[in-house]
């Protein structure tokens, strides 16, 4: 014998076992309806290979895995699925999941079995691989995917394998009925897994409280090729628990947040193991298990071999459970299980035990107390915590202090809240707190999530802006370049190719040339009457300026001919007839004033008017002619203008229009100016002109010609939703004349918008 | 006379030495940006919906460590309020209702049948949670989506839903057992807020 540690704390409930142990262990006849859940084991739910309709036979598979930690589950027995369909299943919230629904025909066909007889001869990862194709999760009431556990030697190095036959909880018998009756599997499973771990201790864990399932056990193991150690336990509870045995049975405490793989060892339910045998050597999938049903409501209580998916109904049936003493019906044991709300609830591969409870047998909860510090909870408490402070900061909703007090390592075996003097429900606090501590951890890695992609999205927005710029910069810089290669261009053929450049110097030479000649004329005509000495020098100067003039004079009318016929520039004309009329007007002005002063000068003002006047009256003329010709090609000039024209029309009513909106606003929102108040009147006009302006521009406009029947269709959606909302502010505010009016302009609006697009549809269906 | 000018100039010399040693660390050691800044940023729900006048939580978070009221955020309610209390070791105040309401976490949800298309709902959406192209369907990504709400207003067809998170069998929690033990009257007040949440 091996020797036993101890752990710290836990409690000796009453057992009730013996009530289960009574019969043997019995089959439960083939229900009507089989319920499978796709999640029945912890990871993610497994995803339905049938359909409604589908026939399936006995261990077909019918749902597969979707992820590592996930498990394969097949048909109980063989049948049709009529229902693929959200059905309650046993959890403490009562709610429904996805299950897969067979009606079994009582046929019992089973599809092919293929089995191994050695199954050393196999690869391991195959061997693996057929254990997690048997849909096998950990029995004891985990539902962990075995054959994760049994892969666990290819990154840990595991030498120890427990095998935990300690079944603690009160009540439940189904692993003591198990090792009794089918001690062979276990061994058998225990050496499959053996062979998967090549562990050099194999150790075996029963309580003291079930001497004849040790004594079978003992007796096997004796028989096994392997060394398995069956050790027995004194009856504590949770010595079940996985943390408690693997101290029990080694003297090491698995350490926080680890896994007893971490410290080399792997705890495997007996049940799990038999399961394992079965996917082996015969190829069986789990598809049923043993289960206790007890309690004082059941007449028959005992342990029934039942198939996965059968509705707890029938089960309380055959163990002739009496409804009217049934006050709670509990699924696992009394201390960790939970209260079912109703009977049509399937027995999953983790349903272990069903207690059907009378009342005397499962009082209501005692009102709690006030906490009086005797420190019971905390002798009891098998992971060495201090429930009592455990219990402040779940109350007050600190879960901070309660995280630094460890409250993850609490297995919620429910021992404090047993020996608490006061009631109080420790443990359900702690459940409560350790729910809301993995919400905020939830809500903490989506927050984390989130905020990187906002900033990525920052970034992505930030990047393109500035790519944008440097794109706009390029252009400009390519447009600079672009110009200034014109530049060159023009400079370096200017001379010889532009004629009119040409003209305008030629112009300007003669111009200078002419002012040149004024000038030596005055200094000779100065000289002369000054009776100067050098008049001869001038005299040169005068003629040679004179020469220059003529010369230059020649030069432009070359250039002038040489230019080609310019095309009258209307523009330029018109600016030159206005300059020649104002010209005339002011000498008529003049003239009248010297001749009402009768001045000298009144004779020369006459002569020139009459000048002026005849040039204005060419310049009159020229204009004249120059429009005539430009005319032709003015109507497609024109329509083009007056779409642009229409545009530019429609916004500066819409300008107005929300200016005056504005200034409404303002004066409504109390700001009673003069000034605005001018402003609205001023707008009122200027706005119904753009208006008017617009609809006559509109009327001249052409009817469009191809109606955008996606602008239409959007319009009209927008309009929809505009009379929606109205109706809604209008159903809010109650009774309110403005806003009825104006929803019944809106209805109106939506209607007309519905009529054209309507009629769009129409006219584009048409031809 | 001699002693007290030994003891001057020792103890010139020593403030120096430490003088010079302050110095340098403070050169070395310099922290870049405000490290509370991170703190507080990492405690609000980073939904960015804008409900606190700042653009999103990071802004938020700057303008609070520079003495900005700590309860604007609606999404995250009285929870982050105390928390943000905690950190900055000041009072917690109940929320502004001024900036809206703490209300159940939702989710976006388009009707993908009355949806035209616009992308005005991408744009508008701070985390990218939104799926399409012009004329064509939009979607909404529910596992990115913060519910911040943004997305509702820009749509001309109103056809987004913020719809509540429904209870799932993988986010249900045991309710807090109802209490009647209160052992001073300031429990009270804890305990109903226990039981509440």
């Amino acid at each position: 014998m091996s020797k036993i540690w101890s752990f710290h704390g836990g409690i000796h409930p009453p057992e009730n076992k013996q009530q289960s142990l009574q019969r043997p262990l019995e089959a439960l006849p083939l229900p009507s309806r089989l319920v499978l859940p796709l999640q029945q084991h912890i990871g993610a739910p497994a995803s339905p290979l049938v359909k409604v309709g589908d026939r399936v036979l006995k261990g077909q598979p019918i749902a597969e895995p979707t992820g590592f930690v996930s498990a394969y589950l097949h048909a109980p027995t063989s049948g049709t699925v009529v229902d693929l369909v959200d059905h309650s299943v046993p959890h403490p919230s009562g709610m429904t999941a996805p299950c897969v629904v067979i009606e079994p025909d009582g046929e019992e066909r089973w599809i092919e079995l293929q089995g191994v007889d050695d199954y050393r001869s196999l690869e391991k990862h195959e061997l693996a691989e057929r254990i997690r194709h048997a849909g096998i999760a950990g029995m004891g009431g985990a539902g962990f995917p075995t054959e994760i556990k049994l892969h666990l030697s290819d990154d840990h190095i595991i030498n120890t394998l427990i095998i935990n036959g300690v079944e603690c909880e009160p009540y439940i018998t189904a692993d003591d009925m198990l090792m009794r009756e089918r001690a062979d599997e276990i061994i058998g499973g225990i050496e499959i897994a053996a062979h998967l771990l090549t562990p050099t201790h194999v150790l075996m864990g029963i309580e003291d409280n079930k001497p004849e399932a040790a004594r079978a056990m003992t007796e096997a193991a004796r028989r096994s090729r392997i060394d398995i150690e069956v050790v027995v336990v004194p009856t504590k509870y949770p010595s079940g628990g996985e943390r408690q045995l693997v101290k029990l049975l080694t003297g090491v405490e698995v350490p926080s947040g680890k896994i007893p793989a971490d410290i080399g060892i792997v705890v495997q339910n007996v049940g799990t193991l038999a399961a394992v045998y079965n996917a082996v050597h015969f190829g069986k999938p789990l598809i049923s298990r043993i289960t206790t049903i007890t309690g004082e409501a059941a007449s028959r209580p005992g342990n029934r071999e039942v198939l996965i998916g059968t509705p707890i109904s029938d089960l309380l049936a055959h163990a002739g459970v009496d409804p009217n003493r049934l006050t709670r019906l509990v699924m696992g044991g009394p201390m960790m299980g939970y209260a079912l709300g109703n009977a049509n609830v399937p027995l999953i591969k983790t349903s272990n035990c069903i207690i059907a409870g009378a009342a005397d047998e499962f009082p209501p909860a005692p009102p709690a107390q006030n906490c009086i510090r005797c420190g019971a909870c905390e002798q009891v408490c098998p992971a060495e915590l201090l429930p009592q402070q455990l219990h402040w900061f779940a109350k007050g909703r600190e879960y901070d202090k309660a995280l630094n007090f460890n409250l993850l390592d609490c297995i919620e075996c429910g021992a404090c809240s047993y020996v608490c003097p006061s009631n109080i429900p420790l443990v359900q606090y702690y459940r409560h707190a350790k729910g809301e501590i993995r919400r905020e951890q939830a809500e903490q890695r989506k927050a984390e999530q989130a905020r990187i992609r906002f900033e990525a999205r920052n970034e992505r927005l930030e990047r393109e802006k500035t790519e944008k710029e440097a794109r706009r910069k390029a252009r400009a810089e390519a447009a600079a370049k672009a110009q200034a290669a014109k530049k060159d261009d023009a400079v370096t053929s200017a001379p010889k190719a532009d004629p009119e450049a040409a003209l305008k110097a030629a112009k300007t030479a003669a111009a200078v040339a002419r002012t040149k000649l004024k000038k030596a004329e005055k200094a000779l005509q100065i000289a002369r009457d000054s009776g100067e000495s050098d008049l001869a020098a001038l005299e040169a100067e005068v003629s040679a300026q004179q020469q220059k003039v003529a010369a230059s004079e020649a030069a432009l009318k070359a250039a002038e001919s040489t230019a080609p016929a310019k095309t009258p520039d209307i523009k330029e004309l018109k600016l030159a007839a206005a300059t020649a009329r104002t010209k005339v007007t002011k000498t008529e002005k003049a003239l009248a004033d010297a001749e009402a002063k009768a001045l000298p000068s009144a004779e020369k003002l006459r002569s020139s008017l009459a000048t002026l006047r005849s040039k204005a009256d060419a310049a009159q003329h020229a204009l004249a002619a120059a429009e005539q010709s430009a005319r032709p090609a003015a109507p497609a000039e024109a329509t083009a203008a007056a779409t642009a024209d229409l545009k530019q029309l429609k916004s500066n009513a819409a300008i107005l229009r929300t200016k005056l909106k504005k200034a409404r606003k303002a004066i409504e929102a109390g700001d009673s100016s003069a000034e605005l108040a001018q402003q609205v009147t001023e707008l009122e006009p200027q706005l119904a002109s753009a208006e008017q302006a617009l609809a006559a521009a509109q009327a001249q406009q052409p009817p469009h010609t191809g109606p955008d029947l996606k602008a239409l269709k959007s319009a009209v959606a927008i309009a929809r939703t505009k009379v929606k909302k109205a109706q809604k502010a209008l159903d809010e505010a109650g009774d309110n004349d403005d806003l009825r009016a104006e929803l019944a302009q809106l209805q109106q609006q939506a209607a007309a918008a519905d009529a054209a697009l309507e009629a769009a549809q129409q006219a584009t269906e048409s031809p | 006379m001699e002693s007290i000018l030994i003891a001057i100039i020792a103890l010139g010399c020593i403030a120096l030495v430490f003088g010079a040693i302050l110095g340098f660390a403070s050169v070395k050691f310099k922290v870049e940006g405000n490290p509370i800044v991170d703190q507080i940023d990492a405690l609000l729900p980073q939904t960015q919906c804008g409900q606190c006048s700042y653009p999103g939580c990071r802004p938020y978070a700057e303008a609070i460590a520079n003495g900005e009221a700590i309860n604007k955020c609606p999404p995250g309610g009285q929870s982050t309020i105390d928390a943000l209390a905690d950190l900055l070791d000041v009072e917690a105040i109940p929320l502004d209702a001024e900036h809206g309401q703490e209300q159940p976490k939702t989710v976006a949800f388009i009707r993908e049948a009355e949806c035209i298309g616009c992308t005005k709902c991408i744009q508008a959406c701070p985390v990218d949670a939104i799926l399409g192209a012009a004329k064509q369907m939009h979607t909404v990504i529910a596992s990115e989506c913060t519910g911040c709400d943004l997305c509702v207003e820009p749509c001309p067809v109103d056809c987004i839903d913020m719809l509540p998170i429904e209870p799932t069998l993988a986010n249900w929690n045991w309710p807090s057992p109802s209490s009647s033990e209160h052992i001073i009257a300031t429990d009270r007040g804890r305990g109903n807020a226990g039981s509440a949440a």
